[in-house]
């Protein structure tokens, strides 16, 4: 800490045996300023997210007038409110059927040879070989009335299901885009759990359920909780899964910002809008990082 | 013997959740050899009318161009700024380093349209909108994060000693980086250009919004393709990405068994 009292021009003064160097003199500045390193990156978050986002805050409290008429309009409008509820409920979906599918196939991985891992982990980082739009205009051919889900049910001798345009539709589809997220952190979780713990719980006499929900499912819920905050924070702001495979009653609260800016040009009550999706993903994430972390502690002490 | 059904069981569902996980993907390939010009499944006859068509229709080829343009100024920008950021946060020693760090990661969790409102804002009033270095910028930070995830990954199994043992043998501090610390953290900074590559290439929602009539990236005119007509040109481009993808990860897997091997 001695050493930033210095400025980096007075490097040479400083008494060390090297004397007067040119090396020792530059380890000296980088290693009493490593941060400055970091100037770069920082001086361009401020400049391309800081002060963007700065200018949505301002305007949603200036635009039209000073005063807190666009968060009045925004929780006082039933649609806003209904939207707002609806963009909560399916990220909950979404997170709930990410945990169910991502659980057992982080279980096999863990559990499988090599080989067999390697076809798993190959299906989980394929999806993200296409790019995201070229797979959502998949899941509209895949999801359409005369789709293949459709022509699979009808094949089982059911009636068709009405999927595009729905909010199913689009809980499936953004469950397929964010299930990566969801099983890459529990497989990591899963994988360091001592497998011995489980057999001795076994050999002392309990029930295979018993010893999976007493000592393997505590284990890995810090990877559950790592990845269900993942999965949920990013389905609160997602917008062209939504935007292209649902309709009007499954609209999520990007849409409505989108269409507040660009086709109403209403900037405030847009602001107002884009204000209450980033409070609340940062509120989420506060109330979730402790949480984490205690589980974290928790399951490294075990 | 008695968990064998709980195996089978566990298989077909681990089955099943594989196929939802690939079949977006492998469904688009049958798909851009349709004859019609339509989006039903299954396509009808076979043509390359629509890989003719991207590769001929100024609109496509000149998105894809920008897109490459922009995606390949962001990598190198991001990658460079991205791993100067991550040495300095490995070296800094007290708590603000976590801070910082968490800092220079949240454009990952900002919601999209919330972050494309303001740069849209900020952009209307600079001039930027439409233009190289208005999406150069945008998407460079929104690079960022990636890079220095992967380059911090591969700077945590670091040997700090062996810098200390190059300077004590009178390396000065250019000549250890360069030799000594650089090509052992080259493979995070590769994946890191290559994730910082695709953020960019990938990237639409920002891109929706600063987009102009004379500056379109692929994900643009992909979206508007599909919003406005049921052109199956996009299965062709999906294609093409997906092979080229496939074709740049086996050959760096390939390389990297390679290099370890000998």
């Amino acid at each position: 800490m001695s050493q930033t009292s210095h400025t980096p021009t007075a490097g040479d003064e400083n008494p060390r045996p090297s004397g007067a160097m040119r090396g020792p003199q530059r380890r000296l500045r980088l290693a009493a300023y490593p941060s400055l390193l970091a100037m770069p990156a920082l001086l361009l978050l401020i400049a391309a997210m800081g002060y963007p986002l700065l200018t949505v805050t301002l305007r949603s409290f200036s635009d039209p007038a000073w005063g807190l008429q666009n968060y009045v309009w925004f929780f006082s409008t039933p649609v806003n409110v209904t939207v707002l509820w609806r963009t909560f409920s399916i990220a909950a979906w979404v997170t709930i059927v990410c945990v169910i599918a991502a659980y057992p196939y982080a279980y096999l991985m863990t559990a499988v040879g090599p080989r067999l891992r390697l076809v798993l982990i190959l299906c989980v980082l394929v999806p993200f070989w296409v790019s995201g739009v070229v797979r959502t205009l998949a899941w509209v051919i895949l999801l359409q009335d005369s789709g293949i889900i459709n022509s699979v049910i009808r094949l089982l001798g059911f009636d068709g299901v009405k999927l595009i345009r729905t909010q199913t539709g689009v809980v499936i589809g953004m469950a397929q885009v964010l299930l990566p997220f969801m099983i890459l952190p529990l497989y990591s979780v899963m994988r360091g759990i001592d497998l011995r713990l489980v057999q001795a719980a076994r050999s002392l006499g309990a029930r295979p359920a018993r010893a999976f929900l007493q000592i393997y499912l505590p284990l890995s819920l810090p990877g559950v909780f790592a990845g269900a905050i993942i999965v949920f924070i990013l389905s609160l702001g997602f917008y062209i899964t939504p935007a292209l495979l649902g309709g009007p009653r499954s609209t999520m609260l990007s849409t409505l910002v989108q269409s507040q800016v660009l086709s109403l040009l209403n900037w405030g009550r847009g602001g107002a809008m884009g204000v209450v999706l980033l409070v609340a993903t940062f509120v989420l994430l506060a109330l979730a990082a402790p949480l984490m972390r205690q589980r974290h502690k928790q399951a490294s002490r075990s | 013997m008695r968990l064998a059904p709980f195996r089978i069981l566990l298989g077909l569902f681990c089955l099943l959740v594989a196929v939802w996980l690939v079949m977006p993907t492998l469904v688009i390939i049958p798909m851009s050899f349709n004859e019609k010009k339509s989006l039903a499944f299954p396509p009808s006859g076979f043509s390359w009318q629509w890989y003719a068509n991207f590769f001929t229709n100024p609109d496509w080829l000149s998105s894809f161009f920008n897109s490459l343009r922009v995606a390949g100024l962001v990598a190198v920008a991001a990658t460079l700024i991205g791993t100067l950021a991550s040495l300095g946060l490995s070296r800094m020693k007290h708590s603000g380093a976590g801070l910082l760090r968490a800092i220079l990661i949240t454009p990952m969790i900002v919601p999209g349209v919330v972050l494309a409102i303001g740069i849209y804002a900020v952009y209307l009033d600079y001039q930027l909108v439409g233009t190289t270095t208005g999406f150069v910028i945008a998407h460079t930070m929104l690079a960022i994060p990636f890079v220095i995830i992967a380059v911090s990954a591969s700077l945590e199994v670091f040997d700090v000693r062996l810098e200390t043992a190059a300077a004590s043998l009178g390396a000065d501090r250019f000549t250890t980086f360069r030799t000594v610390t650089l090509p052992l953290i080259a493979p995070g900074i590769l994946s890191g250009l290559l994730f910082a590559f695709v953020t960019s290439f990938d990237e639409i929602i920002v891109a929706l919004f600063i987009t102009s009539p004379y500056l379109k990236t692929l994900p643009v005119q992909i979206f508007t393709s599909i919003t406005r007509d049921a052109d199956p040109t996009v299965t062709a481009v999906g294609t093409i990405i997906f092979i080229a993808t496939t074709v740049i990860i086996s050959a760096g897997l390939i390389i990297s068994s390679k290099s370890t091997r000998s």
